[in-house]
């Protein structure tokens, strides 16, 4: 006889509700990174100098800018993703694994914001 | 119940290295050093945004011997994570999933990573 309800059995979730969800993530920011970082490496081997007033220049394109963002979200999503998978595998100890997921998180989280404000304030001029 | 002296099931050392394993770890590798370049990758963004993050200095250490080097790393990081990512999708769709197919994709994945690294270096 089986422990689970039949309310459980229908949802088919299992006892940890999820677990799709990362794999996804991961091949979805890994598409659309396909796209993003191909457009970044070839729009940015088309610059024909690398100063600081060139690149803020480029970057105030307001296509250039969108695309910028977009990668520099995606890239701190799938890198996080990726670091998780790495801290869980090889962080032992529960202490010291939960405080390097939580770390990177943050890490992850503050780069993902700052590369957009930089993004934004080169885009919309120097309010920010 | 000691568990000294028992003996271990064959392990990494006994078995003939395959050359999807050299992929396989490459391909973490590559994604770690891609993480650690996004430090840099937003630090750069925050220089050309912000005076107070000097772009200058940033200029000159990826203009110097180590920095050029890590740029070579990073971009090779780069092109072997996409094609292996590549190789990757298509595997979730079901493909290449023989044994055979994942050693010659294996080689196809470092080929045209090295190549593209060199056609990317060389034309920047």
């Amino acid at each position: 006889m089986s422990l689970r309800s039949p309310l459980s059995r229908v949802l088919g979730s299992g006892s940890a509700k999820d677990g799709t969800e990362h794999w996804w993530q991961q091949r979805v920011t890994a598409a659309a990174l396909l796209i993003l970082g191909g457009w970044f490496v070839v729009s940015i081997a088309g610059l024909e100098q690398y100063g600081q007033a060139e690149l803020a220049n480029w970057m105030a394109h307001p296509f250039n800018a969108t695309m910028m963002i977009l990668l520099g979200v995606t890239l701190a999503w799938h890198s996080s993703l990726g670091v998780q998978v790495v801290i869980e595998d090889y962080v032992h100890g529960p202490a010291l694994k939960v405080l390097s997921l939580v770390l990177s998180k943050f890490a992850h989280t503050f780069l993902a914001i700052t590369a957009v404000l930089a993004v934004l304030k080169l885009s919309l001029g120097s309010a920010v | 119940m000691s568990t000294e002296g028992r003996p271990l099931s064959p392990h990494l050392t006994i078995y003939r290295w395959p050359i999807t394993m050299t992929l396989s770890i490459l391909h973490r590798m590559t994604g770690i050093a891609m993480s650690v370049g996004l430090v840099l990758f937003v630090a750069w963004l925050a220089a050309i945004a912000w005076p107070a993050v000097p772009y200058e200095g940033l200029d000159r250490f990826f203009d110097s011997g180590p920095g050029r080097l890590l740029l070579l790393g990073w971009c090779f990081s780069f092109f072997f994570h996409l094609a292996n990512g590549i190789r990757h999708l298509l595997w979730d769709t079901g493909r290449l999933l023989e044994k055979s197919q994942a050693a010659t994709s294996s080689w196809f994945v470092i080929v045209s990573a090295v190549l593209m690294t060199a056609v990317y270096w060389l034309s920047v």
